[in-house]
């Protein structure tokens, strides 16, 4: 019980830690500073490393023996019939989160000593990350959704302290910005959720939400003039905040330029972990979403939308970072689509395996582009492989889990969402399997693109650049070692468990499938073409990469002139920033602008107080102009004043 | 000690301060010390008291505690009458936590006058309390307007360079507001015969005089707010406002009007409140979306923050009128985080003006480099305004939605825009401000927080914190007043429905 406190907690204190450290003043004395920086290093891995092993007996004592329980810590709102705690809950849907979060973020955490050591920065980077561990954990703890909202926030303001932390970068700085408010929209659809939420279940405890979820089933909501099914309509508002976190189409802008942060920080937030929220919320929620198949058909569609609009965008990009970035976009499409389908657990396995292979890939990335001189554009590398041979073997590996091939992780994860998408036998799960199969045709390929892109053919960059590769540092290359292992052997390990002979009583209660969406149980009986498929296309995918980029280099600059308005409009990333900026962002300016300057200035000012004394100053000067000074005048003034007066009295008043 | 009248005491103390700084001979470096001592004492010798009412208040019954009820004019039936509930007793705290603070920021930065200005602060302390204390209509009458005369003095003489239009702004369109309350103050005496708040209460007007009546208040309150459109004098005062100026204008000052609605408006006049909730709806939308689009776009930092809270202030009026527990809890918390947030705000810009003496945002960039207290005390405030959970700007703003949802899901859905918009707003103004490259060469020589200026941040920062993450110590002494509040709306309503029917 207290083991998910000290979990939870850890990384939190751990973070005021360094967060203090980062204030000592070290002047020029290089000596000290070390000394400082190496105390927050020190403080924060430690935490984490003891969180990832608490994490790990956690979720055998919950996944493999099955106890569930919640543990109250505060007390924290209370207004009429609205009532909610601090809470840490724990199942199997939340362990499994933990091992994944307390994990990766423990490896980055050590990867990071090695990577940051030159940064002047380094306790306030070490804060940030334990930080928003600690946040991400309260999220996947929650009992109630405004814990969870509490969480969700608190991922995101970690997000844009690291996306911009790098604060001199003004590309870092609108970056962070751009991700903290597009993530803000999809949180609007969040709390409206939760307010309808409230509204019909009357709590926002997630225990009783669940037990009467059923007995809503047909309820109606009466919302924004209109009655509607009432499941629908809150799954529906709860899913948009889903899709702001984890980048689905339409709020997906914010995830490639948030590459401008640190390498380590791609890795943990915004490929393992935060941006996989939305995908652990709507899990959370499935005792809901069950109830809802026009929520779910939503999910499914845009779900495989997102997970092939972002993979032909991977294919045309040219900084590595960005081409990760767009293949996480696409990986959390498969996830949602699976949810779609209701294989909710095919979606946490294929989270759990992703959290591995692409924070391996990201990290692979990182110390490639350490290894380059901080260069991230994949046309000024090349020919480097022999020189950095175990980065190499570990990107290999990170992209044979990717495009799943056997035996690696994401062979088991993906091949599963995919027979399910298929085993639905919808029409929106047919739209999503087929869209899937594309998608990893294009997974194969952009990843050898970026393979060969990077480590192979002749070498791209300046001479000082190339004599200066090197292999990373032992404690970089460490925990790359024990991402790669979970890239190879969480897929099969993790098979039975999360989706196979074993999966019901792995899960628990922690998710509710419905036996009218039998697309899991169906996955187990495809024909054996379905199975077979994403091999191949994968398989095809790599040898169209090997041929375009390493055998027939001329023939990419062929194709990109032969389709040359697709490439630019896929190229240009489907130009979503440039629709956005026109329609929402200068608008606001000029809307604020007009606001101000006519609507207050002018028009109420205008009229108001300035109109209003203008008047008076008008009058007063033209008052002004009986005052003349001579003694006469007011004298003949006060006169003709009594007289006045006088007939006043005697006519009327008299 | 159980008739301690702890209330006079509150509201004369700060009165007595300010006479003993008259006392003072002299203007020079010591009489101002003098002045300044006597003022942080004065007003912190208040601040411990009024924790006597924290300790002490009964969390348990909406009766009015702490009463003192004394003639005063017997021929109007006008009594010296104070106490507070779980509505008001919350602002008496702000209110006493905030001044000393303000003395505190305004150490330095305060130069010429300093006697008076020290003077003017406590006796505005005076008014505050008292407003709030007040269970007379004529004494917080009194209160009410009287608070303006130092207000108007604190920008009138310590402002910037248009502190003259800026005061004379807000004097005329407060006094404006003002006087209507006074002539509906005068029918109410005609008609129930007393000025006696409580009795108010319970007094039943006709409906269709409730309709003026509320009115004429809600002139006098959504100026105070302020609400769309009679708003463009709280950008000016704060412009010009000394930096404590600003801090009472946004922590205190705005929360009258607030305060007035459900104090007031919702008691006294139920079946026009509920008549007038689509127009405070419209008006706070409006408020909530415009204001948010302007504070996009302002180049002053003050000025920025001003509008920001205008903005903030329409969650607080969209629920107070929605009349559902969530939504009025809401509302007072709301005002108690602004009070806090918008006062440290406020704060953090004056740290800056202190050094640079200018409020552009164009003339900052970088501070993080020379500042990282400053920045990450900037960052935590700036969160709480745009409502992050976990700090007091998540609480307010939450119920608030809550409320409205309730209520009606359009306005809900409108108002939570404004939660998007803030985040633009104000990232956007931190980004220009403490972010970037340190190029220029007046901020490279900016000196990071001094220990009296962390002692001016420190209460607002635990507060911040302790509001976000254990509101319980505040909501769980307004839950009985409120709740009494809304019963005792409902039960006035459904008399004028069944009257309705039966007159049909």
């Amino acid at each position: 019980m207290s083991m998910i406190k000290a979990i939870v907690f850890l990384p939190l204190l751990a973070s005021m830690l360094a967060g203090m450290l980062a204030f000592v003043k070290c002047g020029s004395d290089k000596h000290k500073k070390h000394k400082i920086d190496m105390y927050a290093q020190w403080i924060t891995s430690a935490a984490l490393l003891v969180a990832m092993v608490l994490s790990w007996i956690v979720f055998s004592q919950v996944g493999l023996h099955g106890e569930t329980y919640t543990v109250t810590v505060l007390h924290w709102i209370q207004s009429g019939d609205l009532d909610l705690n601090w809470a840490l809950k724990v199942d199997t849907l939340t362990a499994v989160m933990l091992v994944v979060v307390c994990t990766v973020s423990a490896m980055v955490h050590v990867y990071s000593v090695g990577y940051m050591h030159h940064d002047p920065d380094v306790p306030r980077f070490m804060s940030y990350l334990s930080l928003f561990t600690f946040f991400m954990l309260m999220l996947v703890t929650a009992d109630n959704l405004v814990q969870m909202f509490f969480g969700w926030e608190g991922v995101g303001l970690a997000s844009y302290l690291l996306i911009g932390f790098w604060y001199n970068k003004p590309s870092a700085n609108a970056a962070a910005i751009k991700a903290f408010v597009v993530n803000r929209v999809g949180d609007f659809g969040f709390a409206l959720g939760i307010f309808a939420t409230f509204v019909m279940f009357g709590t926002v405890n997630l225990d009783t939400i669940f037990a009467n979820a059923g007995t809503m089933a047909d309820a109606q909501i009466s919302i924004f003039s209109g009655q509607f099914h009432a499941i629908t309509v809150i799954c529906l508002l709860l899913f948009i905040g889903a899709m702001g976190k984890s980048a689905q189409l339409g709020l997906h802008t914010w995830l490639p330029d948030a590459m401008e942060g640190p390498t380590p920080v791609s890795a943990l937030i915004h490929a393992a972990t935060m941006v996989t929220a939305g995908v652990f919320m709507v899990s959370r929620m499935s005792p809901l979403f069950e109830y809802s198949d026009f929520a779910l058909q939503v999910v499914t569609v845009v779900g495989a939308s997102t997970a092939i609009f972002a993979a032909t965008i991977g294919c045309t990009q040219f900084d590595i970072k960005r081409v990760i970035a767009y293949s996480t976009c696409s990986q959390l499409g498969y996830m949602f689509f699976a949810i779609g389908v209701s294989a909710y657990q095919a979606a946490i396995f294929h989270l759990m395996t992703h959290a591995f292979f692409k924070a391996l890939l990201f990290l692979g990335a990182g110390s490639v582009i350490h290894a380059m001189s901080d260069e991230q554009d994949m046309r000024k590398m090349g020919g480097t492989w022999k020189l950095i041979p175990v980065t190499y073997s570990l990107m290999w590996i990170g992209s044979l889990a990717l495009a799943g091939v056997w035996p690696f992780a994401g062979y088991f994860s993906k091949d599963t969402i995919l027979e399910a998408a298929y085993g639905a036998h919808t029409g929106v799960g047919n739209y999503a399997f087929w869209m899937g199969i594309t998608a990893a045709f294009l997974t194969a390929f952009y990843s050898w693109r970026l393979i060969i892109m990077t480590f192979h053919g002749t070498p791209r960059a300046d001479e000082k650049t190339m004599a200066h590769v090197h292999e990373s540092p032992k404690v970089m290359i460490l925990p790359l070692l024990l991402l790669a292992a979970g890239a190879c052997g969480a897929g099969w390990i993790g098979y039975e468990w999360f989706v196979g002979h074993g999966a019901a009583h792995f899960w628990g209660n922690s998710i509710l499938v419905l036996e009218s969406h039998p697309a899991l149980e169906n996955a187990h009986h495809v024909p054996g073409w379905v199975k077979l498929l994403p091999l191949v296309v994968g398989g095809a995918g790599i040898a169209l990469a090997y041929l375009m980029y390493m055998f027939v280099p001329s023939l990419p600059g062929l194709v990109v002139s032969a389709i040359k308005p697709i490439h630019t409009f896929v190229f240009n990333k489907w130009y979503f920033d440039e629709l956005y900026d026109a329609v929402f962002v200068k608008p606001a300016f000029l809307i604020g602008r007009g606001l101000w300057k006519v609507g207050d200035q002018a028009i109420i000012d205008g009229l108001g107080p300035n109109g209003v004394a203008q008047a008076t100053q008008d009058t007063a000067e033209k008052a002004s102009v009986l005052q003349t000074g001579y003694l006469y005048h007011y004298a003949f003034a006060m006169l003709v004043g009594v007289v006045l007066m006088v007939v006043w009295y005697m006519y009327i008043a008299g | 000690m159980a008739d301690l009248p702890i209330l006079s005491l509150l509201i004369f103390l700060p009165l007595a301060g300010a006479g003993f700084i008259l006392t003072i001979n002299g203007d020079d470096e010591i009489a101002q010390n003098n002045a300044r001592k006597t003022a942080l004492w004065a007003s912190t010798i208040t601040f411990i008291l009024s924790l006597w009412l924290w300790f002490k208040f009964d969390n348990s019954t909406a009766d009015f505690q702490f009463v003192e009820n004394v003639d005063w004019i017997p021929t109007f039936n006008i009594s010296y009458h104070l106490g507070i509930d779980g509505i008001s007793v919350l602002f008496v705290l702000l209110t006493t936590v905030l001044t000393p603070v303000c003395i505190l920021a305004s150490w330095r930065s305060i130069q010429d006058r300093v006697k008076e200005y020290m003077i003017a602060f406590l006796i505005l302390e005076t008014m505050m309390i008292g407003m709030f204390a007040a269970l007379d209509i004529v004494i917080f009458y009194i209160f009410f307007e009287a608070v303006l005369i130092p207000m108007f003095l604190i920008i009138g003489v310590w402002g910037g360079q248009r502190r003259v239009y800026a005061s004379y702004k807000l004097f005329l369109y407060t006094l404006l507001g003002s006087v209507l309350m006074l002539l509906a103050i005068l029918v109410m005496y005609n008609q129930a015969g007393t000025t006696d708040i409580p009795t108010l209460m319970t007094t039943r007007f006709d409906p269709s005089l409730q309709i003026w009546l509320w009115l004429a208040f809600f002139a006098s309150f959504a100026v105070k707010v302020p609400m769309w459109p009679v708003h463009t004098w709280l950008p000016d005062a704060h412009v010009e406002a000394p930096t404590a100026g600003s801090v009472i204008l946004a922590g205190m000052l705005l929360k009258f009007g607030g305060y007035g609605f459900i104090r007031f408006s919702l008691p006294m006049f139920p079946d026009a409140s509920v008549y007038f909730t689509p127009l405070i709806y419209s008006l706070s939308i409006v408020a909530v979306i415009y204001t948010s689009l302007v504070a996009l776009v302002q180049n002053d930092m003050k000025k920025l923050i001003a509008y920001s809270s205008i903005a903030h202030m329409g969650f607080v009026t969209a629920g107070t009128f929605s009349l559902t527990m969530q939504g009025v809890e809401g509302a007072i918390f709301q005002m108690l985080s602004h009070g806090v947030v918008s006062a440290a705000l406020f704060l953090c810009v004056g740290v800056i003006y202190d050094r640079l003496h200018t409020r552009e945002i164009a003339a900052y960039g970088g501070l993080v480099h020379k500042m990282p207290a400053y920045a990450l005390v900037f960052m935590l405030f700036m969160m709480a305004s745009v409502g992050l959970p976990g700090t007091g700007g998540f609480v307010g703003e939450f119920l608030v939605l809550v409320g409205l949802f309730k209520a009606n899901t359009w306005v809900a859905a409108f108002a939570a825009t404004g939660v998007v918009l803030g985040a633009a707003y104000m990232l956007y103004l931190y980004r220009r401000v403490v972010f970037g490259a340190l190029e220029k060469e007046e901020v490279k020589k900016m000196l990071d927080m001094s220990r009296r200026e962390w002692a001016v941040f420190a209460p607002l920062i635990i507060l911040t914190l302790w509001m976000g993450v254990y509101p319980m110590s505040f909501l769980d002494m307004m839950h009985v007043s409120v709740d009494n509040l809304l019963g005792q709306v409902q039960l006035a309503l459904d008399a004028s429905n069944s009257a309705l029917v039966a007159g049909q």
